[in-house]
């Protein structure tokens, strides 16, 4: 009986033992998981400005400030335009 | 010595005091058990909820506010955190060193943060919406009684050029005007909370319970096309300076769909810097303001006399005076043309054909075209401030009013509810419901006219357009063009201004199969020419030009250098 008593006791202990190491372990992990969740939330902020960033460096009026000023870029006049068009017009001009 | 030999044992003593000492410790016990049933049992919830905030936060879990795009995804609005500073003044404490260094943190003099901080003992913002790099080393400076908290701001990349069409938020991140206030609760979102514990380290341990779960505003694709719409407002921008206009407005629609490609007005105010606004500057032209149209109203005549069989597109009209007189008044055409037909009325924009029309028409077959062409209602796109325009009832009409009301006086309309309107003519006589948001699955227009009506009118205004009408200078290269000009008399303290105009132009391309409707007004154009078909076509011309290239639509004219007349010689139009 006593020997019993002992078995259960040392039982016990392990098992109190676990779970105070088993709980300390699940709150380590959850706060891994917080942080995790913090830098996910920082990360999303970040994305936030560099879209701003890149809509500011994509404005449409810089865009065609650079392609005329720098890149001497300009729409073509009729007479440098020719228009093809698909299909049918093709087939007769073959024919 | 032996303990047991001891005398101080052979000593009698008197048995109350060890009684004494008995009773004093039970005494002692019982004063124990009474504070700790006391803890325990009266006191214990007070006690845990104690200690239970030792350990136990409840923390806020804060919300974006959902991003504006514009049809392709391309980024218009954007909120990002920023940081505030305040400061409890009373427990502020900082050297002179600190203080310099704060100040040029925040970039505000020195004296501004005393002056501040005197205002109030309490609280004090020492400034708001800071961005979070400068928060933080504002934080490294450890001043005392320095606090910081979150906001969100609202940027906008575009700037003026979309600023009446997306509005703007105020500073506790709430849509005041614009899409930002019509579509507020969509975009919103809702901050939530939730319980933790947290270590001696202020680390997050476990949760407890979610209290309330945090909602992230919803995403709003536009209809708005960012690169149409910069190329409108640019384009109207050169055009209200050149002719040094007081304003302009300038909207693309959709005939297919009924989505506002652009919508661009001028004056305009930049939506991230919002000092110094003006009314004037706020104003959304395009939506919440009206005019009256001039001849763009005269289709609308033809279109209901066809209707009603009264009128086809060859039936002459005499115009022969150049006026004609109804009572005491007078309606007078620029040139005299003598007898003209239905379509030249059109293309050359005759106010006494289109009054000699109109009079041969019944009042209310005339106000039914109007009314169902959406005039005199707002246009219901959800927009804060819709104006309707101002239609009265046909019972009311003089003939007078009703001649007038055919070349567009006396009728008051928006600049949205007059492209609207021209989709009828777009869609074979179909009127589009309009969206500002992006379209997924098509919406049915109402069958205004019929198709063959319609049809023709079209070929009428593509005339108008054309060599020999008023508007030669709304052609665009490689594109059939249709579209009326427009100019009015403003009014003015209930009578027209004699040298104030406001010119416009409507049209749509291509006219094989129309694909975009654009209208455009400027308001007193004051640098000599104001005739809708100089002021205004050419910007139309642009604009229309530009955005059938880049929508990778087909030509449906052969590409040849247009030919446009000198300066002032197109043909002038009734005002």
């Amino acid at each position: 009986m006593a020997r019993l008593n002992l078995m259960l006791l040392l039982l016990l202990t392990a098992c109190a033992l676990a779970l105070v190491t088993s709980q300390h372990q699940a709150r380590k992990l959850f706060n891994e998981l917080e942080q995790e969740q913090e830098r996910a939330k920082q990360l999303e902020v970040e994305w936030g400005q560099l879209q701003l960033e890149q809509s500011t460096w994509a404005l449409h009026a810089r865009v065609e400030k650079i392609a005329r000023d720098r890149l001497r870029m300009s729409v073509p006049d009729a007479k440098r335009t020719q228009v093809v068009m698909p299909a049918e017009p093709l087939t007769e001009m073959m024919r | 010595m032996n303990f047991a030999a001891s005398p101080v044992l052979a000593l009698r003593l008197p048995l109350w005091r060890s009684r004494l000492l008995l009773a004093l410790i039970a005494a002692g016990f019982l004063l124990l058990a009474c504070r700790a049933v006391y803890l325990q049992g009266w006191n214990t919830d007070f006690l845990q909820q104690k200690g239970e905030s030792r350990y136990n936060r409840v923390l806020e879990i804060s919300a974006n506010r959902g991003k504006i795009t514009d049809r392709r995804g391309e980024a218009l609005a954007i909120s990002t955190p920023v940081k505030s500073v305040w400061a409890i003044p009373e427990e502020v404490q900082f050297s002179s060193q600190q203080r310099a260094k704060l100040a040029a943190l925040l970039e505000m003099p020195p004296t501004e943060i005393d002056k501040r901080l005197n205002e109030s003992t309490s609280f004090t913002y020492l400034k708001r919406q800071i961005p979070p790099e400068v928060a933080e080393r504002v934080s490294e400076l450890r001043i005392p009684g320095l606090f910081q908290n979150r906001e969100y701001r609202r940027y906008y990349p575009g700037g003026e050029v979309m600023a009446h069409v997306l509005g703007f938020t105020g500073a506790d991140d709430a849509g005041q005007e614009g899409i930002e206030l019509a579509f507020n609760s969509t975009l919103a979102g809702k901050s939530g909370s939730r319980r933790v514990i947290k270590d001696r380290l202020g680390q997050i341990v476990e949760d407890l319970e979610s209290i309330r779960a945090a909602q992230n505003g919803r995403e709003l694709a536009l209809a708005l096309d960012a690169k149409l719409q910069n190329l409108a407002f640019s384009q109207l921008k050169l055009a209200v300076d050149g002719n040094r206009a007081k304003a302009g407005a300038i909207v693309v629609l959709d005939a297919k769909t009924g989505e506002v490609l652009a919508l661009a007005n001028l004056p305009t105010y930049n939506p991230n810097n919002r000092s110094r606004l003006s009314g004037a500057q706020l104003r959304n032209r395009v939506i919440t303001d009206t005019f009256e149209p001039g001849s763009t109203l005269k289709p609308f005549t033809v279109a209901a006399a066809m209707e009603l069989g009264k009128v086809t597109p060859e039936t002459m009209v005499a115009t022969a005076a150049g006026s004609l007189s109804i009572g005491k008044a007078t309606i007078h055409d620029a040139h005299r043309f003598g007898d003209m037909s239905v379509t030249q009325v059109i293309q050359r924009s005759s106010n006494v054909g289109a009054a000699k029309i109109a009079l041969g028409l019944p009042a209310d077959a005339m106000w039914r075209m109007f009314d169902q062409a959406g005039f005199g209602s707002a246009p219901r796109l959800g927009f804060p401030g819709e104006a309707s325009g101002k239609l009265r009832p046909y019972k009311s009409w003089r003939p007078i009013e009703q001649a007038t009301m055919a070349y567009g006086h006396g009728i008051s309309v928006s600049l949205l509810q007059l492209a609207r309107a021209y989709t009828i003519f777009a869609r074979d006589g179909e009127l589009m419901p309009l969206s500002l948001v992006r379209v997924d699955a098509p919406l049915t227009g109402k069958q205004v006219v019929s198709a063959a009506t319609a049809r023709k009118l079209r070929d009428m205004l593509e005339l108008a357009v054309a060599p020999g009408g008023t508007a030669p200078r709304a052609r665009v290269m490689g594109y059939r063009v249709a579209g009326k000009t427009g100019t009015a008399h403003k009014e003015e303290n209930g009578g027209y201004a004699a040298h104030k105009y406001v010119s416009s132009f409507v049209g749509l391309a291509p006219a094989s199969d129309p694909r975009l409707v654009i209208a455009v007004m400027l308001d007193e154009p004051s640098a000599g020419q104001y005739y809708g078909g100089a002021v205004a076509a050419p910007v139309f011309a642009a604009v229309m030009g530009g955005a059938l290239r880049m929508l990778g639509v087909p030509p449906d004219a052969p590409l040849k250098p247009l030919e446009l007349p000198p300066d002032g010689s197109e043909i002038k139009e009734g005002v």
